[in-house]
C-alpha cells in the first residue's frame, strides 16, 4: 500500500500547471485575473474566482511539491518548502521567521491552528482605524464559510503530552485555557505538519482551493518570481506583471522571463513578499511595508520526568489567552501561550548555548517539553512593528527593531512559562537565552530570568506569523488598500493576504487570512462579473 | 535595556569590524587543508573551520565531520545570495590569520587549535557586546546544528525516530 497523492494525479490528468524551471523560452501569458502567490490569500481567491468562470492564473515563486515529496525529514522540507530554508531573518538577525515558499504557501507547512480573529482585534480596527464593517457579526459568515471549506473543527483526540503539560500548568496556576481547532480531515495525529502533510489530511490550500481552482480551468505557473507590476500609461491601473523564471534548484534563475497581461491583479505574496513587489514596482506610497508585525515568540524548555516525545502527535491543540486579557489591549503587550512541535534540526538550531550543556539537553529530547509565548504586537503606541525594505539586489528584508515594550513582554512571558512548567511537574526549566541555563526550581528560574539582559541575539526570538505592511484603512492616506483589499490608487489591483491587517491578529493568523480573503474575493468576483 | 547610545556604539563598532573584514580578507590566507570534492560554497579553509568548531559547538566527540561539512555547504547553497555574501565575509574573516588571531582570538591555525581556545572564541562571540559578532556566532551555531541534527545519523543518540506507522508507506 502506498499513500494517495491527489494533487500529483490531478496534474497528470491535465491540470494547467507550468513549471517555470523547465521553460526554454520566455513566456507571454494573459488572463482575467492574475494571482501572485498561492498561500492562504491567493488560494482562497483563486477558487472563488475560477468557480465563477473567470480565467485565473496563479503564479508561485516556490515549486509544486505534493504529498509524495513530504518525507517527514526536516533537512529536505526546510530548503524545499520554506522561505530562505526556514532561516529568514530580520535585518539585525534577531528574529528567525518561518514562512512557506511552495504551492500553498505557509498553509502547506503550518501547524493547523485555526482561530477566528479575536473580537477585540476587530473592534479595535473599527474604533482606531475606522474599519467599522469588519466587526465580529459581519465577519462571522466568512469564518463559517472558511471553516466549512477547510474542515475546521474541534480536535477530538487527546492532546499529545507536550500540549498536556501546557494544559496541566494552566490548571495548576488557574489560567484560562482552551483547545485549538484544526483544519484537518482524517488526520493521522503524526506531528509532522511543518514538513508538509504526507497523508493530505491537513486542509491546506495545496489540497483544497488550489485543486478546486485548477479543476475550474485556472492555471498555475510555479518557480516564477514576479519582479514588478506593470502600470498602465494613465498611472491608475495595471497592465499585468513580469518576472523571471527560476531553475530547478528553486533559487537561481533559469534565464527565461515571463510577462502576464491581466484585467485584474491580486497580490497575495504574503506580508513580506507583497510589499516587496509594490516597492520593486515603484508603487510604494508612504504606507507600503510599514507596520509589519510578527507576533514575536519567545520560548521556554523543560525537562520532564516522563517521556514527552514532542515530535509526535498533533503539534498544537492547547492554548491559553489568559495573558491577552490581564491588561488593556493597547497596554503592556499581551501574550498567547502555545507549544511548538520539537524536532531535532529546528530544536538544535533554536536551543541557546553550545557544547556540553546543549548536548546534554538534546540527548534528553524525548523528555523535552517546550512552551512558547506569542506577543501581540501593533496595539501599544510603542509597538509599531517593522518595515519591509529592499536590498540592493531587490530581495526583501524586514527591519524589526526590538524595543523596550517588547522586551518587557519577553520577560513577563518567560516568567509565566517557567512557572507554568514547574507547576506541571518539570524537573528543570531553561528559557532560551544565551545566558540562561537549566534551573531546578521556580524560585531559581525566576531569579535568573530577572537578571537576563534583554538584547537581540542573546534572547532567542522567532516568528511564524508575518502580518501587515499593506494595511486596510478607511481613508486613502492612512493605508494601502480598502476593507476589500482594493488598492486605493490602482483600480485593478487588490491585495489579498496577511499584509492587509492593520495590527497583528493576536492569534495564529491562517483563519483570519482565509476569512478576509473570502470576503474580498466575493466582492471582486461580483465586480468582475458585473 | 539597551539604550539608544549603546545601539549607536554597537552599530559603529559593527561597521568597523566589517571594514576590517573587507580589509583583511584574502591576501594572507591562513590555511592548508586538502581540497574538498564537491563543495559548492565552502572553500578548503572554510571546511577546516567547520571541522574544528563542530565538536566544540555540539559538545560531542566522534562526529562524522565530513557529513557536517557537507551539510553546512548544502545549507548555505540554499540561502539567498545576499546572505551567502555575508557568510563569505564571515569565513574570509575567520580564515585570515589576522582575523583569526585578533577578532576570533584563536592563536593557532584552526586545524591545530585546542578545544578550550575554540570554546573561548565561541563564548566571546556568543556574549559579545557587538551585535555583529553575536550574529557571526549565531550563524555558525545554526549552520553546524542544522547540518548535524538534520542528519539521521545524529538521531539515535537523541532517542528520536520518525513515526514507524507511516515511514513504510512513503514512496
Amino acid at each position: 500500500m502506498s499513500l494517495p497523492d491527489p494533487v500529483a494525479e490531478g496534474v497528470a490528468s491535465g491540470w494547467r500547471v507550468l513549471d517555470g524551471a523547465v521553460q526554454t523560452q520566455d513566456l507571454q501569458l494573459s488572463c482575467d485575473v492574475l494571482i501572485i502567490g498561492t498561500g492562504a490569500g491567493g488560494g482562497m481567491t483563486a477558487e472563488v474566482l475560477a468557480q465563477a468562470g473567470l480565467d485565473v492564473l496563479m503564479v508561485e515563486e516556490g515549486a509544486l511539491r505534493t504529498s509524495r515529496d513530504f518525507r517527514l525529514l526536516e533537512a529536505k522540507a526546510y530548503p524545499e518548502l520554506y522561505q530562505e530554508s526556514a532561516s529568514r531573518k530580520t535585518a539585525d538577525k534577531a528574529i528567525n521567521i518561518l514562512q512557506g515558499r511552495t504551492v500553498g504557501g505557509s498553509t502547506t507547512v503550518n501547524w493547523t491552528s485555526a482561530f477566528r480573529t479575536p473580537a477585540e482585534t476587530l473592534n479595535w480596527w473599527g474604533e482606531r482605524y475606522g474599519l467599522k464593517s469588519l466587526n465580529p457579526q459581519t465577519m462571522a459568515p466568512w469564518f463559517d464559510l472558511a471553516e466549512a471549506r477547510l474542515g475546521i473543527a474541534d480536535w477530538q483526540t487527546d492532546p499529545n503530552p507536550n500540549n498536556s503539560v501546557l494544559e496541566r500548568g494552566c490548571q495548576a496556576l488557574g489560567l484560562k485555557h482552551g483547545r485549538i481547532r484544526r483544519n484537518v480531515r482524517g488526520c493521522w495525529n503524526l506531528g509532522y505538519c511543518g514538513m508538509g502533510c504526507a497523508t493530505n489530511a491537513k486542509q491546506s490550500m495545496l489540497v483544497t482551493t488550489i485543486p478546486g481552482a485548477l479543476q475550474h480551468k485556472a492555471g498555475l505557473l510555479t518557480r516564477a518570481r514576479v519582479e514588478r507590476l506593470l502600470p498602465a500609461a494613465d498611472g491608475k491601473s495595471l497592465l499585468g506583471a513580469e518576472g523571471r523564471l527560476l531553475a530547478a534548484d528553486g533559487h537561481s534563475l533559469n534565464g527565461q522571463q515571463f510577462s502576464i497581461k491581466a484585467r485584474h491583479v491580486v497580490l497575495a505574496a504574503g506580508a513580506i513578499g507583497s510589499p516587496a513587489i509594490l516597492l520593486r514596482s515603484q508603487l510604494g506610497g508612504a504606507q507600503v511595508g510599514k507596520r509589519t508585525f510578527l507576533h514575536p515568540v519567545v520560548v521556554s524548555g523543560a525537562v520532564m520526568p516522563q517521556r514527552i516525545e514532542a515530535y509526535n502527535g498533533a503539534p498544537q491543540t492547547v492554548y491559553s489567552d489568559h495573558f491577552m486579557h490581564t491588561q488593556p489591549l493597547d497596554g503592556a503587550l499581551g501574550y498567547k501561550l502555545e507549544v511548538p512541535p520539537v524536532h531535532p534540526l529546528l530544536m538544535g538550531v533554536t536551543l541557546s548555548g553550545f557544547g556540553a550543556s546543549s548536548a546534554g539537553l538534546m540527548q534528553q529530547l524525548p523528555h523535552l517539553q517546550v512552551v512558547l509565548a506569542l506577543l501581540r504586537d501593533g496595539f501599544h503606541p510603542d509597538s509599531q512593528g517593522g518595515q519591509v525594505r529592499l536590498r540592493q539586489d531587490g530581495s526583501p528584508e524586514l527591519d524589526y527593531p526590538l524595543n523596550d515594550v517588547l522586551w518587557d513582554g519577553v520577560r513577563r512571558s518567560w516568567l509565566t512559562m517557567a512557572e507554568l512548567q514547574f507547576a506541571a511537574g518539570a524537573r528543570q526549566v531553561q528559557v532560551l537565552h544565551e545566558q540562561a541555563d537549566l534551573q531546578s526550581s521556580w524560585k531559581a528560574a525566576r531569579e535568573q530570568i530577572m537578571q537576563l539582559p534583554l538584547k537581540p541575539l542573546l534572547a532567542r526570538v522567532v516568528s511564524a506569523h508575518v502580518m501587515g505592511g499593506a494595511a486596510m484603512s478607511s481613508q486613502p492616506e492612512e493605508g494601502v488598500v480598502d476593507e476589500y483589499g482594493r488598492h486605493w490608487q490602482l483600480r485593478n489591483l487588490s491585495v489579498i493576504d496577511g499584509s492587509v491587517f492593520p495590527t497583528s491578529i493576536g492569534a495564529n493568523p491562517q483563519l483570519s487570512i482565509y476569512a478576509f480573503a473570502l470576503r474580498a474575493a466575493h466582492q471582486l468576483r461580483d465586480a468582475l462579473k458585473a | 535595556m539597551i539604550t539608544r547610545r549603546q545601539l549607536i556604539k554597537t552599530g559603529m563598532a559593527g561597521s568597523v569590524v566589517l571594514l576590517a573584514a573587507g580589509f583583511l580578507a584574502s591576501p594572507q590566507p591562513d590555511l592548508p587543508a586538502a581540497s574538498q570534492g564537491h563543495l559548492v560554497f565552502l572553500q578548503a579553509g572554510d571546511a577546516q573551520i567547520i571541522r574544528s568548531l563542530a565538536p566544540v559547538m555540539l559538545g560531542m566527540a566522534g562526529l562524522a565531520l565530513e557529513d557536517i561539512v557537507r551539510g553546512v555547504d548544502v545549507a548555505i547553497a540554499n540561502l539567498l545570495p545576499a546572505v551567502q555574501q555575508e557568510l563569505r565575509q564571515l569565513f574570509d574573516l575567520l580564515g585570515n590569520r589576522w582575523g583569526r588571531r585578533w577578532l576570533a582570538g584563536v592563536h593557532s591555525p584552526w586545524a591545530q587549535a585546542a578545544a578550550h581556545d575554540l570554546a573561548a572564541f565561541l563564548r566571546r562571540w556568543q556574549q559579545s557586546p557587538l551585535l555583529l559578532l553575536r550574529s557571526g556566532y549565531q550563524a555558525l551555531h545554526a549552520l553546524i546544528n542544522a547540518a548535524w541534527f538534520g542528519n539521521p545519523a545524529s538521531w539515535t543518540a537523541l532517542g528520536y525516530q520518525q513515526p514507524q506507522q507511516i515511514m513504510g508507506l512513503l514512496p
